[in-house]
């Protein structure tokens, strides 16, 4: 056994850290956490935790059955909480991404197509979603994916309502 | 101007300790029993020689890193991705009021040469600068054989993903990496994986906090998965970051376990700006413009999410990207 237990977070236990000023705007930070973001967000709403130009990292909960989305580009679905089956299938239809798009796209009702594989995936587990694949996410349980990928139409971006904005940071449990 | 010109690596005959000398352009590095020296044309400065090992190992195993490498408040090198400023003072403002700073630039081949041509001749037999200290045996005293295992270790990088067939494999006991003292409690199962036939190397899963539990370095980012130029870099802490880094972009943080303390200072002066504590699911910005060091009082899990857009240094120095990755 380890000497001090590892500590990891979940959707029914963190707890925040934050920025302590001394000469700065804690904005500059956009410190959030994921599982706060997750317990108040809307099954598989796309909410950005992390930007730098046009890639994002989104904290997703994975709650029941998500739409099936595909994107141009590889992604990364890192569980952090709970347990995910990923579902992938490779579409007939190449051109359901358009060309050069950036993020993932919805589609509209079940993609036909091979089935490429399932996965079930559990905290700390990162499955890849790859470029071109349609993807879908099943949670029995209220789950937390943290999603590497584009800012896409989907990604929210509500940083005011995630991030620290004042010069101490407040305790938050969850 | 840029010295291209391959280092003299260094004295033939050993000093008194039993440490050769090294000299780059007009800096010079001489150790012995507890302390290097560095010697530039107008200042001399001294470091603990652990804490410079642990320093030059990591500016060598990241290829300089992206932006500016601090040893300490002192030296250190600046990367401009082909060419390295080696500086002493530059990010310091009294050396830079006193007019005591000094930088030259050189061949990153050049510097790299000479960096592990110091690690081969001073890392002695007992050390290991990648290893937390409770892992590690002393850097000091009189020269004691050597430690080549330690100091060439492979650094990861994966094109796509860790785990993909062809890419960088996950660790396990059969390939040399036991799950480490701090982390015997991480979860070691798999995901279930079914592929369906022709599919195999596209449908892909690690358990990623268990490949980090068997991380055998600290503070050594390293790739695992690829989004174009959105690269996931998660390293294992603990102790103290051995350098403190300049950023010339915005690097994200996010914490998968435990707690890591950042101090956060202005990047071209060293001015106090603010303490970052990190919890297991917390994510920050360190901005374009700020230097940080972190604190990790156990051994930890970080995820650095880099953005290796080429273009980006330029971006930020010329003003036309805002250091804050954000604006709200």
């Amino acid at each position: 056994m380890a000497s001090q237990p590892t500590r990891f977070g979940s959707l029914r236990h963190f707890e925040k850290g934050g920025v302590e000023v001394i000469k700065d705007d804690p904005r500059n930070y956009v410190f959030s956490n994921v599982f706060e973001v997750a317990s108040k967000a809307k099954p598989y709403e796309k909410v950005a935790v992390g930007k730098n130009i046009e890639y994002v990292i989104e904290a997703i909960r994975a709650e029941g059955t998500s739409g099936w989305r595909v994107a141009a580009q590889d992604e990364f679905a890192l569980v952090m909480d709970g347990e995910v089956e990923v579902r992938l299938v490779k579409p007939d239809n190449p051109s359901l991404v358009p060309p050069g798009s950036q993020g993932s796209i919805p589609l509209a009702g079940d993609p036909t197509g091979k089935k490429m594989g399932r996965v079930r995936a559990r905290r700390g587990h990162m499955t890849l979603l790859p470029a071109g694949a349609a993807y879908q996410f099943h949670a029995g349980n209220p789950s937390v994916i943290l999603l590497q990928t584009l800012a896409g139409r989907d990604t929210v971006e509500r940083w005011a309502q995630i991030c620290q904005t004042t010069p101490r940071p407040q305790t938050q449990r969850g | 101007m840029t010295t291209d010109t391959l280092p003299e690596l260094g004295s033939i005959e050993p000093n008194q300790y039993g440490y050769r000398d090294f000299t780059l352009g007009k800096f010079s590095f001489s150790r012995d029993e507890y302390f290097v020296h560095v010697r530039w044309p107008n200042g001399t400065h001294m470091l603990p020689v652990d804490a410079f090992l642990r320093a030059i190992q990591r500016d060598v195993a990241w290829g300089f890193f992206y932006g500016i490498v601090n040893f300490d408040t002192v030296i250190g090198t600046v990367n401009h991705y082909g060419t390295v400023d080696l500086f002493a003072g530059r990010f310091n403002a009294q050396y830079r009021q006193a007019g005591l700073d000094y930088s030259e630039n050189f061949k990153s081949d050049a510097i790299s040469r000479l960096f592990e041509a110091i690690l081969a001749d001073w890392t002695n037999a007992t050390f290991d600068p990648f290893a937390s200290p409770e892992e590690t045996g002393s850097a000091f005293g009189p020269k004691n054989g050597s430690n080549k295992r330690a100091i060439t270790r492979h650094r990861v990088t994966a094109k796509r993903m860790i785990g993909a067939p062809g890419d960088e494999p996950v660790r396990t006991d059969d390939n040399g990496f036991p799950i480490n003292r701090q982390f015997t409690d991480v979860p070691q199962d798999a995901p279930e994986v079914h592929a369906e036939p022709g599919f195999e190397h596209e449908v892909v899963s690690v358990n990623l906090f268990a490949y980090l539990s068997r991380s055998d370095v600290t503070w050594n980012p390293s790739v695992v998965s690829v989004c174009k130029n959105s690269l996931y870099c998660p390293t294992t802490e603990e102790y103290i970051l051995p350098i403190i880094h300049g950023n010339d972009r915005v690097e994200w943080f996010v914490q998968l376990c435990d707690e890591i303390q950042w101090e956060v200072e202005d990047r071209d002066t060293g001015a106090v700006r603010a303490r970052v504590t990190m919890k297991a699911g917390d994510v920050a910005a360190m901005p374009a413009d700020i230097r940080h060091r972190g604190f990790s009082p156990k051994r930890s899990m970080l995820l650095v999410w880099e953005n290796a857009s080429p273009e980006l240094p330029a971006l930020y120095a010329s003003g036309k990207m805002p250091p804050a990755p954000v604006q709200f």
